[in-house]
């Protein structure tokens, strides 16, 4: 969604993935591909179908979060990323290389340099020292102890636990703890991060300083994140896509706007329901297209702009960007006085400019203390937008009649 | 009397053929022991010549210093003064009482017994935890290992290799293994499922699983599974003296056949001790080498 990585570059791809849990699941799968449900299947073969047709693409740099409810298949498919499960069909290409095809070897020297992973419940080794599990990476590569040491001291700073290198897992919190996870995740400077579940099992503060931390780290790192979720909240707070997973099937797929203002199913859409918009939603979704321009340079000729459009106020640009609010009611006094045709003298900078990107909550203090719709303005000073009150309180208030733009 | 039918009495197999059964049976596995039971034999050289040599280190050392080995052994294994302590005083008293040079027996008999256990069985259990299928078939043998009399296996042991040293340790090391093995397949069996995962997916190869992973985790387990086998071996010592194992077994049978209750009691006291030093020591190194389990909430 950010113009940072605006060339995509196709990192991930999963084709036309099925995964059927059972002990013939390549002769049941004539079933699946018959469209059986997965309830019938289960009924009649005692198969569980995991994953039904899934199709993912991930690009370079983005967080692809997946997100579903317990049962949904999302465990399962995380693990499809780096074969900790097998799938029954499919394609799971990686840089255009199909991993289902390595031999045992290559899968292990593809797991040390390309992906790591973040655990629910930390998966630490209760019997290493943190500095060890940071290491461990490393220590299974065979790099040697003093450079392994090094660097898993580096990222153990980073994550704000230098000083724990000795104790042991057991003796740390459950936030310090996915620390160490997260660490040994960047220990081996992999380029992928799959992160399954990663802050469910932390209180709801530490849950949202981790984020914050995540998302503090992914600017500087640029990794490629495949993030697992349940919870809506996080979904929309850390994902540029969001995949939606029900009974082991996609539902939907898209940014985090798309999917909040345009569910594609009932499913998605009880979702959503009940969604902070305020803190998921950015200024951007919301506002209006800008109307009410004033480009003229005098007065006068901004007065019969003005008398064109339906409002008696107008927002004023130059060259420069945007200026300010300017009054109908101020030009026809300064016309009806005639001293002065320099346009700046009647400019109103009173009204706040609202950036783009900002989300929703940090704006509603400013539409409520000005009487004119907000001018929304990118990072140049050019006017983007305008935001009103009334289309913030439609978008915030009620959630089922919202159209999107 | 009514002819008898096979309703009125069970229809058993009749006695000459039993007896040719028995016959057959006997006759086949004593062809084979004569066969092969010096080739058997002198593949269990290398143990024998080891268990003999271990006796005499013990024998003809002088106590003292067989004594401060020990303390010495049992400080190293659990760091403590009162354990170490303990041991010397019931070793003191074991010499005061005679028993010296049959405890000094019976200890290297259960050393070699306990360490050829854990050489056998470790590798075992870790077949059984890779594998369901070894695990079905080891299952049901260890079951008839435990359940089966002792005095039952003696007699196949003592056909093919006679009365000894090595029929008295292969009859241990077959009632003392199972625990050992149980534990490990248990120990890794039951390694935090997401610990195994993470180590695969930072591309660990099966022996670094094994080695880095599974064995640690499993150790409390394992450690346990030692600690029941060194019992078991302490308990068959009597039943080996039966075919020649030297120690504070031969003493207990000669009290039984004699009515010498306080030697008996004596001797039973001692391997009673021989006991407790065994077991406290191996706990207190499993204690010591898993420490960092203790502390708060461990997952």
């Amino acid at each position: 969604m950010s113009d940072l990585h605006s060339e995509k570059q196709l990192l991930i791809q999963i084709r036309g993935l099925y995964k059927l849990f059972g002990k013939n699941s390549k002769k049941v799968m004539e079933r699946v591909h018959k469209g059986e449900s997965k309830d019938q299947i289960l009924v009649d073969t005692a198969h569980t179908l995991g994953l039904r047709d899934i199709n993912i693409e991930v690009n370079a740099g983005e967080i692809f979060v997946i997100m579903g409810l317990s049962g949904s298949g999302k465990s399962t498919l995380i693990r499809h990323f780096n074969r900790l499960i097998d799938p029954t069909e499919g394609e799971i290409l990686v840089e255009g290389t199909d991993i289902t095809e390595f031999s045992p070897k290559e899968l292990e020297s593809f797991r040390q340099q390309k992906m790591s992973m973040v655990f629910q419940r930390f998966g630490l080794m209760p019997h290493r020292t943190v500095i060890d599990n940071v290491a461990y990476g490393l220590t299974v590569q065979g790099v040697n102890k003093k450079e392994r040491l090094e660097k898993a001291q580096e990222w153990l700073n980073t994550v704000g636990l230098s000083g724990y290198e000795q104790q042991y897992p057991a003796q740390l919190s459950g936030g310090q703890q996915q620390r160490v996870g997260l660490a040994r995740a960047l220990c081996t400077d992999a380029e992928i991060l799959l992160m399954d579940e990663a802050f469910s099992a932390l209180d709801p503060l530490i849950r949202s300083e981790m984020q914050d931390q995540l998302i503090e780290l992914q600017s500087k790192l640029q990794k490629t994140i495949v993030f697992i979720t349940h919870d809506l909240d996080e979904a929309l707070r850390l994902g540029d896509r969001i995949a939606i997973l029900k009974d082991g099937e996609l539902v939907q797929q898209g940014a985090p706007e798309e999917i909040l203002l345009n569910p594609a199913t009932d499913y998605v859409e009880a979702f959503v329901k009940d969604v902070n918009r305020a803190r998921a939603l950015t200024v951007e979704t919301v506002m209006k297209p800008p109307e009410y321009r004033i480009t003229a340079e005098t007065i006068g000729e901004a007065l019969k702009q003005m008398r064109k459009s339906s409002e008696e106020y107008g927002y004023y640009i130059n060259d420069d960007g945007y200026q300010g609010i300017i009054l109908q009611e101020t030009l026809e006094e300064a016309v009806e006085t005639g001293s002065n045709n320099n346009i700046s003298t009647v400019v109103v900078e009173t009204v706040p400019a609202i950036q783009a990107d900002s989300l929703l909550e940090a704006v509603i203090p400013d539409t409520l203390d000005t009487d004119f719709p907000l001018p929304v303005i990118d990072d140049d000073g050019q006017l983007q937008g305008l935001l009103s009150r009334s289309s913030l309180a439609e978008v915030l208030g009620d959630s089922s009649t919202v159209t999107s733009h | 009397m009514a002819k008898e039918s096979w309703l009125t009495s069970f229809p058993d197999m009749d006695r000459s053929d039993i007896i040719t059964l028995r016959k057959t049976l006997d006759g086949a596995y004593r062809d084979f022991s004569r066969e092969y039971g010096d080739l058997i034999e002198s593949f269990f050289d290398p143990l024998l010549s080891f268990l003999i040599w271990f006796e005499n280190l013990l024998l003809s050392s002088p106590w003292w210093l067989v004594l401060a080995a020990i303390a010495g052994f049992t400080y190293a294994a659990g760091r403590s003064w009162k354990l170490c302590l303990g041991v010397v005083c019931s070793m003191l008293a074991i010499g005061y009482f005679g028993m010296w040079e049959n405890t000094m027996r019976t200890l290297s008999v259960i050393t070699v017994c306990t360490l050829l256990s854990i050489a056998l069985g470790v590798p075992i259990g870790i077949a059984m935890a890779r594998s369901d299928r070894v695990q079905k078939i080891v299952t049901p043998m260890l079951d008839i290992m435990q359940t089966m009399p002792a005095f039952v296996y003696l007699i196949p042991v003592v056909m093919l290799l006679g009365i000894g040293k090595i029929p008295g340790v292969i009859a241990v090391v077959i009632y003392a293994i199972p625990p050992v093995i149980r534990l490990t397949n248990l120990g890794i069996r039951l390694v935090d499922e997401e610990v195994l995962e993470a180590a695969t997916a930072y591309g660990a190869s099966p022996t670094q699983r094994l080695l880095g992973v599974q064995l640690p985790l499993a150790m409390p387990n394992i450690m346990a599974g030692i600690n029941q086998t060194i019992m078991m071996a302490l308990a068959m010592v009597v039943i080996a003296s039966m075919i020649g194992v030297k120690g504070l077994g031969q003493p207990v049978l000669k009290s039984i056949t004699n009515q010498y209750f306080t030697l008996g009691l004596l001797n039973g006291l001692a391997i009673v001790a021989l006991a407790i030093i065994f077991d406290r020591v191996s706990q207190a190194y499993a204690r010591r080498t898993q420490r960092h389990l203790g502390g708060a909430g461990h997952v």
